[in-house]
């Protein structure tokens, strides 16, 4: 499956970019994030971040499709 | 009509308000959140705020919707800057307008609870040390 990762605060900070391109086995999104997790050095939990696909929050029992624009939201600070 | 703003550059609050006019309006309540010199005790030199644009603009206008469906509005609008801000900057705006002040008071108030709590904008907060860090709350998310 093919996502378009967004990546925002400290998980842009740790990737070194914005968004990437992954080719992952994974359609579950905790899969995922652990999966990039390992790959890039994140320490932020996955218990701490919100999930959104497509643009939408979105729960992490979500099933991901092939093509979907995920983004892993660390808790927010604006205001 | 989207009333939910993110800006790039300084949030001319004075043309938000006046778009907020009505002649039933008794009432016009607004909010400013100014960059502040100090956080949790370590000087703050200058911030940045980052934003999931897309869902920062529907989960800020969804919020203003609850907004007007939890208390009698007139008008309910809210501008926040995305961006490189100094000391003193104007950083999120809130207006509400209403026949009565009881329910402008309390919708500014639920509307700038709720930004902060729901809206992915991220603050990054450059010291007088030279160090920076992003603010991640220990909230629980929402989901």
């Amino acid at each position: 499956m093919r996502y378009n990762i967004l990546y925002f605060a400290s998980l842009r900070d740790g990737a070194g970019r914005d968004s990437e391109e992954v080719e992952s086995v994974h359609a579950n999104a905790r899969l995922l994030y652990d999966e990039l997790r390992q790959r890039h050095g994140f320490t932020v939990r996955q218990q701490a971040l919100r999930l959104a696909v497509n643009g939408a929050f979105a729960s992490w029992d979500h099933g991901l499709a092939d093509g979907d624009e995920v983004a892993f939201l660390p808790p927010v600070s604006g205001g | 009509m989207n009333q939910f703003h993110l800006c790039d550059q300084p949030i001319d609050s004075a043309a938000l308000s006046r778009a907020l006019s009505d002649a039933s309006a008794g009432a016009c309540v607004t909010f400013e959140g100014w960059v502040r010199n100090e956080n949790a005790g370590r000087a703050v030199k200058r911030l940045d705020y980052q934003a999931y644009v897309p869902l920062a603009q529907s989960e800020g206008e969804r919020i203003l919707g609850e907004a007007k469906q939890r208390f009698t509005l007139i008008g309910a609008a809210c501008a926040h800057r995305v961006g490189a801000l100094a000391i003193g900057d104007l950083a999120v705006w809130v207006g509400v307008s209403a026949a009565h002040r009881d329910a402008a008071f309390a919708a500014c108030r639920y509307i700038i609870d709720e930004v902060k709590l729901r809206v992915p904008i991220w603050k990054n907060e450059h010291y007088a040390s030279g160090e920076s860090g992003w603010l991640h709350p220990d909230n629980t998310p929402v989901t």
